[in-house]
């Protein structure tokens, strides 16, 4: 059952990646790459690798290629010129990744296709089990993984910031360093309160 | 019985598709970008597999770090990205030729 399982997947998987390479809309590439990462997803929970199939279709599906069909939709792109030489290349694209994976493959080798899979504990928990060694042996990784993440929002919030001349626009740091006294002007006037009855009366 | 090599030769196929899309779509960044996705894809799944079967803990923390090095380059990718087809109005790599290098 597993295996057939397996070999669905796995299907889907290679033609949608297959597609991701070969579609003319860049759109349609983003949605084929989300059916890629939910299939990978699938195929890892075959795994029993749930956390991270889960965080796969968190952290991709969810945010990475959100991100990738904002841009592809927001950039106005010219399909045409981005396709040409795209038959001209095919040949020589295609003999490299089939030189590459006849390589691959004969480096696989034999051995491991007798490796199955050591069965699990009962009451295994993946999460529990990648958490301890997350938090005990890879804790300084860890801590530099979250910085490279700050870093790079950072950076990449930078890079797209544009300052537009002549716009109006608030400026949150004057706004909270405002004090009172700029805000209130006093103005010095001498009464005047000689007429005011007689203008009471003619004004209704 | 799914064995390691299943998954071994499902990413060396995945990695080698992805190898040929970054040569067929040479122009088109976003697509290039789409590219390296899927060879980091492949590699996770060497690393998940392996992991499984030798019952070490250590490969899947490494696809958790691939997976936040990952994030953090497309992230900076899209926005140098969006910067470049702000300034130059186009995304073809055959055009970026401004550094003479």
């Amino acid at each position: 059952m597993n295996l057939i399982l397996f070999y669905v997947f796995a299907a889907v998987l290679v033609l949608a990646a297959l597609g991701v390479i070969a579609v003319k809309n860049s759109v349609h590439a983003a949605l084929l790459l989300v059916l890629c990462f939910f299939t990978t997803s699938a195929l890892w929970l075959l795994m029993q690798a749930e956390f991270l199939a889960i965080a796969l279709v968190l952290v991709y599906v969810g945010a990475v290629m959100v991100l990738f069909l904002f841009v592809v939709m927001m950039l106005d792109i010219k399909v045409e010129p981005l396709r040409e030489g795209f038959i001209r290349f095919l040949p020589v694209g295609v003999l490299v990744a089939a030189v590459m994976l006849a390589e691959m493959l004969m480096l696989i080798g034999v051995r491991s296709m007798q490796i199955a899979p050591p069965a699990d504990p009962a009451g295994h928990s993946n999460t529990a089990w990648l958490g301890e060694a997350l938090f005990t042996r890879f804790l300084l990784p860890f801590e530099i993984a979250a910085v490279i993440l700050t870093v790079a929002v950072i950076a990449a919030v930078m890079l797209t910031l544009r300052k537009r001349v002549g716009i109006k626009s608030q400026n949150p740091s004057k706004q909270v360093a405002v004090k009172a006294s700029e805000r209130v002007r006093i103005v010095k006037m001498p009464s005047a309160v000689r007429d005011v009855a007689a203008k009471s009366e003619a004004t209704p | 019985m799914i064995t390691l090599a299943h998954y071994i030769v499902l990413g060396a196929v995945l990695f080698c598709i992805a190898v040929a899309g970054v040569f067929i779509n040479r122009k088109n960044l976003i697509v290039l970008l789409m590219a390296i996705e899927l060879m980091l894809l492949a590699v996770n799944m060497n690393f998940v597999a392996f992991s499984r079967y030798l019952g070490d803990a250590a490969g899947q923390v490494f696809v958790f770090f691939i997976l936040t090095v990952a994030a953090a380059e497309s992230a900076i990718g899209l926005a140098i990205l969006v910067v470049l087809f702000r300034n130059r109005a186009t995304i073809n790599v055959g055009e970026m030729d401004e550094l003479k290098g």
